[in-house]
């Protein structure tokens, strides 16, 4: 069997990506992998985090804020948050690059992207710490 | 497409409404729409938090907001999509290991993950109003 490589000009890359070997996403494995590894993560960590959610529902203020504020919870809370806005920035990335085709609108979405999830990250994280540590 | 000079001449995919509309397809487009929307429904919680962390009156405001009849249908959707999204994410894992091509899996987990995911969200509303009046 004559593979692609045998009929350069068959082939539906370029010469110039061919040499770079890191197809249309212009970067390796890393981003499937750190969204397959966030994705098993926030398995537990969101359920957990939905559990606290319901556990805390409907109870007095005083009550909610001391529940968020055990290490235990706070620590499950923070991994979350942490899992939950790098998983959702590599999920938007993909929908960006699908769909917003003229370059610079597209490097712009993917700036806008980064700065939102990472404002979420460090407003949840904030959140979370202040409460705990009881600021 | 013009503009891009030097490109391999590559021939176009058909898109989406060449397609006979199926389940697998729809699951794919609701895996991804949900994806979306927990994206912009993780400020909805990252909000809760932060008023939680601000004042008391923060928090009472942010907690009657959600806890009125519209707020309770919207954390009812995005129960629904994380639980939808999360299911599909597993189907994603059984695909990654090289299970679950086959027409009949395909379909088999197409069906679970909608099942799934109403029985799920209901299971935890019930839950939520049954523990919680």
């Amino acid at each position: 069997m004559s593979g692609s490589s045998d009929f350069p000009g068959s082939s539906l890359r370029t010469v110039r990506r061919r040499v770079a070997g890191l197809g249309a996403a212009h970067s390796g494995t890393h981003h499937f992998w750190l969204q397959r590894v966030t994705a098993l993560a926030n398995v537990p960590l969101t359920l957990a985090f939905l559990a606290v959610l319901v556990c805390v529902a409907g109870e007095p203020p005083e009550r909610v804020l001391a529940t968020i504020g055990q290490p235990i919870v706070a620590i499950i809370l923070l991994l979350a948050i942490v899992s939950i806005t790098t998983h959702m920035r590599a999920g938007m990335q993909v929908v960006i690059e699908d769909y917003v085709h003229n370059e610079g609108a597209k490097v712009l979405a993917l700036v806008g992207n980064t700065f939102f999830c990472a404002a979420m990250g460090c407003a949840g994280v904030f959140a979370i710490l202040k409460i705990s540590f009881g600021g | 497409m013009s503009d891009m000079h030097g490109a391999a001449r590559r021939p176009l995919s058909p898109h989406l409404q060449i397609y006979r509309p199926m389940l697998t397809m729809m699951m794919s487009i609701v895996h991804r729409i949900t994806g979306v929307a927990l994206y912009f429904g993780t400020f909805l919680l990252v909000v809760w938090l932060v008023a939680a962390a601000s004042s008391p009156n923060a928090f009472a405001t942010v907690n009657a907001v959600y806890g009125s009849w519209i707020g309770l249908i919207v954390l009812f959707g995005f129960s629904w999509a994380m639980l939808h999204h999360m299911l599909g994410g597993l189907r994603h894992f059984i695909w990654d290991m090289g299970h679950g091509f086959g027409p009949e899996a395909r379909e088999l987990m197409a069906k679970l993950t909608i099942g799934g995911s109403v029985a799920l969200t209901v299971l935890l509303w019930v839950v939520i109003f049954a523990v919680k009046g």
